[in-house]
């Protein structure tokens, strides 16, 4: 890598920016034939460097050498399938691909033009080889990650080979701060850190407060536990990121930018570096970028494990070095944010819409999505679905396509229960509304949010009670703490959701639930505190026959609640005591060889005996 | 690898402190440098030692009790020693609905340790993470920067081998 920066230079102008472009697309590299393999954090994690050093090294001994290269990509988006495989030439498709395959698929098809089969998706009973014929991507628009896949996101050529800088190029020399402004509100951009804010008229605010400096922040505090989008983009496409934070930075007038990314993120912080060491290295990072007055840099803040760090008065608080608690707004940090200057802080995604909306234009822009929600939205899939993974549809999508025809359909085979959308802050939605187009309001609708994006598909075996439990859980464990609603309110109403799954609820709980919840939304200082009370009110609502059932008849339908399971020795019981060694309250009795008896009162619900059992004799209920 | 541990570079306490010396020297002109130069204190030593404390509050002139404050407020800081391997379970939604409580149990049954603890050995750290963007491969657990995935509570045991194992080939390479 540092070769490559060694013998760049700075691009000094559009023309320059073009035929390096124009270079770069007609070189020998660029039009090789290409083999690509997921480098994103899923596939990494499922193996696929074994996978990428075996194709390097058995394509090195083979007749093939130096014809194809083996290219690490961006996140493929099928975390489930991984480590993913993409023959370049034919478009196929593999999945799971082991180190051992990979002699298999040399000889086979590279040198012998057959696909694997064994490799191949299996849709149905067919296997699929395109990857553009998968259902999984057929029914996908993939805008933003549009080079997530495609190059190496470590190789900035890669992303200015693909039309990369162009869009900073273009704003910098043929548009003013002002009209850049006016074209991102023409596009109806929102932001897609969650509360869904118009980026156009963001900027605009912080184009209007002067100050000696201004900063553009890029949240990539993905804390919302099931969102792993900017992840991906980060890992994938770091420059689209880079270029938007620039274009930010030029309409609002600000030549220092910070991310802010997540300590859990290593990959993501490496990878992002690599691209700003090449960006300002060619000269798009720094002083007088493309010959212009235009100055502008970027750092690093790496988070050290704070949820409400997300929050953006938070997030500003801990660059300033402090704790991450929020701060009232007004002022709003449009007004005074980082080091109390105007500052705009969007979201990893938002930022990377930039360039496109940009080179295309806001009306072009607008086009796709619905009324009021433009453009499109990634979704990281997850839970109980066939194909969980990473997907952009466009913003208005119907649930139901995510979950059935992209994401397969749910993977144990018993009912759709219901689809948890937006963190801590959302809710959840019911079978009866997998119809709900998932935009803002449609969802907002539902009492859930679109949040960052998170999809969590949960099926009949998921208590929604203990889902409600889990979420106030966690915001009670990440709650800052500063203000009383908050910090209080939320451990109430986890006390009472905990009396409620343990079996000594009171019909009454339910109201009070619901009352602490308002006080909560309304007297919270931050969007943590506001919307902390959401997956009670949303399981509430669609879900009160589980809460009423769990009060009334002390019974967790799915045996998720421990403290209501039973545990039962069938009739397949034949006395091998095993249960009864391995349990460690002596709650099991029985002579060898004869049908053993768990005692309910002495049992504590570990589950030993049901894991322990060969015969699936013990049954929990 | 045991040659490297051996090397005079510092890696003993006093050694440690020049080095975080020479680190805080070169961040503390920085805006905002007191959280930068804990994440570079925390890696350095694997947790906040004392000492540290004292010479990052005397140096980045920033009361002890600021310094304290911040480090109490983040996960990621430490104030004890930890584990050679930090075992961290996700306990985000994704993980949560695909039974990572289980893993949990298992963990804590295996170690005989709660969250936070360290095993006496000083090999295994058990903490939780609130999502690590892995939700694809749900149930995760992560040791150190090694992601282990669809983890059932039965691998738990064959997991904990191949770190433990680890530390028995490095001893007899010293």
């Amino acid at each position: 890598m540092e070769d490559t920066i060694k013998n760049t230079h700075s691009i000094k102008n559009a023309e320059e920016l073009n035929a390096l472009q124009s270079k770069l697309t007609s070189s020998k590299e660029f039009n090789s034939e290409k083999i690509y393999i997921c480098a994103g954090g899923g596939c990494i994690a499922s193996g696929s460097m074994k996978v990428k050093d075996a194709f390097v090294k058995q394509i090195a001994e083979s007749k093939l050498n130096g014809t194809i290269e083996v290219m690490e990509t961006g996140c493929l988006g099928p975390c489930a399938l991984g480590p993913v495989v993409v023959i370049g030439k034919d478009d196929t498709f593999y999945q799971s691909v082991r180190a051992q395959d990979v002699k298999d698929i040399i000889e086979n098809h590279l040198v012998g033009g057959q696909v694997v089969p064994h490799l191949l998706h299996l849709v149905g009973d067919t296997r699929v080889a395109k990857k553009s014929e998968l259902p999984f991507y057929k029914n996908q628009d993939k805008k933003v990650l549009r080079n997530c896949g495609k190059i190496n996101p470590v190789k900035i050529e890669d992303y200015i080979a693909c039309g990369g800088y162009q869009a900073l190029s273009k704003a910098l020399s043929s548009m003013t701060a002002e009209t850049v402004i006016n074209e991102v509100t023409a596009s109806g951009l929102r932001g897609r850190g969650g509360a869904g804010f118009p980026t156009g008229t963001k900027w605009g605010f912080a184009r209007k407060y002067q100050d000696d400096e201004k900063y553009i922040l890029c949240n990539a505090d993905e804390g919302d536990p099931g969102a792993f989008m900017d992840r991906s983009i980060l890992e994938g496409d770091p420059h689209s990121v880079i270029e938007g934070m620039a274009i930010g930075a030029f309409a609002i007038g600000s030549s220092q930018g910070y991310v802010y990314v997540r300590a859990e993120y290593p990959l993501a912080v490496e990878r992002l570096q690599i691209a700003i060491d090449q960006a300002r290295a060619y000269g798009l990072l720094g002083h007088h970028i493309f010959g212009t007055a235009f100055n502008f840099d970027l750092e690093i803040r790496k988070g050290s494990g704070a949820f409400v760090c997300g929050e953006e008065t938070a997030l500003i608080t801990s660059i300033e070095g402090n704790r991450g608690e929020p701060r009232p707004r007004p002022p709003f940090p449009a007004e005074k944010g980082l080091w109390n200057k105007p500052t705009v802080l969007n979201n990893v995604e938002t930022f990377s819409n930039i360039p496109l909306l940009i080179n295309q234009g806001g009306l072009k822009f607008a086009e796709t999505g619905t009324d009021k929600s433009k453009g499109t939205k990634i979704f990281a899939l997850a839970g109980t679905v066939n194909i969980s993974g990473l997907v952009e549809v466009p913003v208005g999508t119907p649930l139901r396509k995510l979950v059935y025809d992209i994401g397969g359909g749910i993977s144990t085979g018993k009912p759709y229960k219901a689809a948890q959308i937006g963190g801590p802050s959302g809710g959840c939605i019911p079978a009866e509304h997998l119809d709900v187009p998932l935009d803002y309001e449609s969802l907002n609708k539902l009492g859930a949010i679109m949040g960052s994006g998170g999809l969590i598909v949960m099926d009949e075996s998921s208590c929604m009670v203990d889902v409600a439990r889990f979420f106030l859980e966690f915001v009670q464990d990440e709650s800052c703490g500063k203000c009383v609603p908050c910090r209080e309110g939320t451990a109430r109403m986890k006390q009472i959701v905990d009396r409620i799954c343990q079996g000594q609820g009171q019909m009454s709980d339910l109201d009070e639930l619901e009352r602490l919840a308002g006080t909560v939304t309304n007297a919270s200082l931050c969007g943590l505190g506001q919307t902390a009370p959401n997956p009670v009110l949303s399981t509430l609502r669609h879900f009160k026959d589980e809460y009423i059932e769990h009060i009334r008849d002390k019974k967790c339908r799915t045996a998720v609640c421990k403290d209501l399971i039973v545990f039962e020795i069938l009739d397949a019981c034949n006395g091998c005591q095993s249960c009864k060694k391995v349990c460690p309250v002596e709650a099991i009795h029985g002579e060898k060889k004869q049908h053993h008896i768990i005692n309910t009162d002495l049992c504590i619900r570990c589950g030993l005996c049901l894991s322990t059992c060969k015969f699936d004799a013990i049954v929990k209920y | 690898m045991a040659k490297v541990e051996k090397c005079s570079c510092g890696t003993d306490e006093e050694g440690l402190l020049e080095r975080l010396t020479e680190i805080i020297n070169t961040l503390k002109d920085k805006p905002g440098a007191l959280i930068p130069v804990l994440q570079a204190t925390q890696s350095l030593f694997g947790f906040i030692p004392q000492e540290a404390i004292l010479k990052i509050s005397e140096m980045l002139n920033e009361p002890l009790s600021k310094v304290y404050g911040v480090i109490t407020f983040y996960s990621f800081f430490s104030l004890k020693p930890r584990g050679k391997y930090v075992i961290r379970v996700c306990l985000g939604t994704a993980c949560y609905v695909q039974g990572a409580n289980e893993i949990l149990t298992a963990l804590k049954q295996q170690l005989s340790v709660e969250i936070g603890e360290t095993t006496p050995d000083k090999l295994f750290t058990l903490d939780v993470g609130r999502c690590f963007g892995a939700c694809g491969l749900a149930p995760v657990i992560m040791v150190n920067d090694d992601v282990h995935q669809w983890v059932k509570p039965s691998d738990v045991k064959k997991i904990l081998g191949t770190y433990s194992r680890r530390k028995v080939v490095n001893k007899e390479e010293e």
